[in-house]
């Protein structure tokens, strides 16, 4: 047996296993904190190997080459450690609340995050496509865990059905390359492209649209988002944290190494489609947005602009592109799983704190809580010296470098435009008055979160470079 | 040349599906050509083996019936996999040995689960 195959896995391995130990535990125990606590050690002995791993200097592919160990599997691999655990953190008072505190929900969290971090590494479709399975339906299920709430099981069976939908769409793709090139290997497919003399057929761009619409499903992008608002509003808020950042990193993970790995040489024919996409994305998400006045719906709209703006790193083509991407959907992730975490705050008991309007006054009566959302709406704004800047400047920066200066200046008109409707959150907090008493459900969890996420934030954008040069090591293999 | 392939090879199965559609739908074209139309209440009945119907034909199942059929259908896949794997077991010796024995593990967790969770019993 080869040895190899172990310790690359063994962060999978550990996090599937701690999730099947959270399944029994949860049999055992009345106390869902314990759950909750095993799975957050289990995620972080699972990040531990995956460091120690990473420091010998271990990367190599096993299971025939079909599963990669390297610094763009990794990178993602760092999102995915950081969401499981934010989310758990912001889940503990909230899932309460909502009477739906299961001790599947915690085991439910690990089993997604394992397909995406098998989909980072995947360089085989079969395997692509086997983590996208584990990880959409373990969200399926996350999102109508509150099954005694109607938006929630709507918003599960909205999902499963567009989801399942998507799906077919990604098998026909696969079947379609497989029938061209005769594999399913990244590599292989590139190289038979090539060789085969394969690149002028028709069929090829069929097989591009068919993965561009899979993936642009999880990472919803226009026209293809007509599941996010619904969902992420109906879903409970820190499963809609969850899956805003992991299934998305994990769907911009995929796109990335499929275009990149199998269609580099299609560059121009992917490029041309992924533009326009990218342009609707953008606009569409932050001009809806602005009519938005339930706070989850708004954070959907802007969470579909901001795939719009990640996407030109992929359109640009190089590595510096890609790392740009990189970079940003770990940003992204501090900044959504924040707002999210805030707004989960306001929820308490009998009260669901996703309006807008009550958020007016709060600056007066919870000062702390106003000042780090104001970083994190600054942030997803892009305004320095928080971390959304640095994202929205590295990214674009690098879209210049590739030749897109139309793009990036379409990007910065509609990123001028978010401003309005996250400033006017902003706005409602300090400059109006409270029109109604609201209470704070604050735990220490929570609170731990908020900081975290809040210096997070900030640290990166004061010393970006740090994070920076991490992306572009990772994303050199490409 | 791309856009000129004729799948010439499965015209056989073009065929057949062509026959199987035809012997299908022959016998009830003649018969609708042949037979006298004569028409009333009680031909038009549904059939349930000569007894007079009774009741809608659709109501509802208890939700039950949908948790055993996924049970049933996990436990089936299971079995699936096990017959592939012991025809070829000569050949994949103890890591495929091992390999079955952690799959037919995580299933023996989702039994357990399953049944802890009551799913098992019908009340």
């Amino acid at each position: 047996m080869d040895l190899n195959l172990i310790r690359i896995l063994a962060p999978e391995i550990i996090l599937i296993c701690t999730a099947l130990i959270l399944l029994l535990l949860d049999l055992l125990v009345k106390r869902k904190e314990t759950v909750a606590f095993a799975g957050i050690i289990g995620a972080l002995l699972s990040f531990y190997v995956n460091i120690r791993l990473c420091a010998l200097g271990w990367s190599g592919s096993t299971l025939s080459g079909m599963f990669v160990f390297d610094g763009y599997a990794n990178f993602f691999k760092l999102i995915f450690y950081i969401n499981i655990i934010l989310t758990i953190f912001i889940s503990l008072k909230y899932m309460a609340l909502d009477g739906a505190s299961f001790g599947e929900y915690y085991a439910l969290i690990l089993f997604a995050s394992s397909g995406m971090m098998i989909m980072a590494s995947a360089v085989d479709l079969i395997v692509l496509y086997l983590g996208l399975e584990l990880m959409a339906l373990s969200t399926y299920i996350l999102t109508g865990i509150t099954r005694k709430h109607l938006r929630s099981s709507e918003a599960a069976v909205k999902y499963f059905f567009l989801g399942a939908f998507s799906s077919a769409f990604l098998l026909y793709g696969i079947s379609l390359t497989y029938g061209l090139t005769g594999t399913t290997n990244l590599k292989e497919i590139a190289i038979a492209l090539q060789g085969l003399n394969l690149l002028e057929n028709p069929i090829l761009s069929l097989v591009l649209i068919f993965m561009i619409v899979a993936f642009g499903f999880k990472i919803a992008l226009v026209p293809f988002h007509m599941w996010a608002p619904d969902v992420y509003e109906g879903a409970p808020t820190p499963v809609t944290a969850f899956m805003s950042i992991g299934p998305k990193a994990a769907g911009f993970a995929v796109l990335g190494r499929v275009l990149f790995d199998a269609f580099g040489a299609m560059h121009i024919q992917w490029s041309q489609i992924l533009i326009p996409l990218s342009i609707i994305t953008m606009a569409a998400g932050n001009i809806i947005a602005i009519a938005q006045t339930n706070i989850k719906r708004m954070l959907a709209y802007s969470s579909i602009a901001h795939a719009g703006y990640a996407l030109l790193g992929i359109i640009a083509g190089t590595s510096g592109g890609l790392s740009g991407m990189m970079s940003y959907m770990l940003i992204y992730a501090f900044m959504n799983i924040g707002a999210f975490a805030v707004v989960i705050m306001l929820r308490s008991e009998g009260f669901r704190g996703e309006e807008l309007s009550d958020y007016e006054g709060l600056a007066k009566s919870h000062p702390l809580a106003s000042a780090v959302m104001l970083i994190l709406m600054f942030s997803l704004t892009g305004i320095p010296p928080t971390a959304g800047f640095i994202a929205k400047f590295y990214i674009f920066m690098e879209a210049v470098r590739a030749g897109y200066l139309p793009l990036v200046i379409v990007a910065v008109i509609f990123s001028a435009i978010s401003a309005f409707f996250y400033l006017r959150v902003i706005m409602y907090m300090y400059m109006k008055e409270p029109q109604k008493e609201v209470s704070l459900s604050t735990t220490p969890a929570l609170y731990i979160a908020l900081a975290a996420t809040a210096a997070a934030i900030l640290i990166m954008g004061v010393f970006p470079s740090l994070l920076i040069e991490l992306a572009k090591m990772s994303a050199m293999g490409f | 040349m791309p856009g000129t392939y004729i799948p010439i090879n499965y015209l056989p199965v073009l065929i057949i599906i062509i026959i199987a559609a035809s012997v299908g739908l022959a016998p009830l074209l003649i018969g609708i050509l042949l037979r006298p139309a004569r028409r009333y209440p009680l031909k038009l009945s549904p059939y349930e083996s000569g007894n007079p119907p009774v009741g809608e034909p659709r109501y509802r199942f208890s939700v039950r019936f949908y948790i055993i059929a996924m049970l049933f259908v996990v436990f089936d896949v299971e079995a699936v996999f096990l017959y592939p794997w012991a025809v070829a077991y000569d050949k994949i010796g103890l890591y495929g040995f091992v390999e079955m024995m952690i799959f037919i593990f995580i299933l023996l967790i989702g039994y357990i689960y399953v049944w802890e969770k009551g799913a098992l019993t019908w009340e």
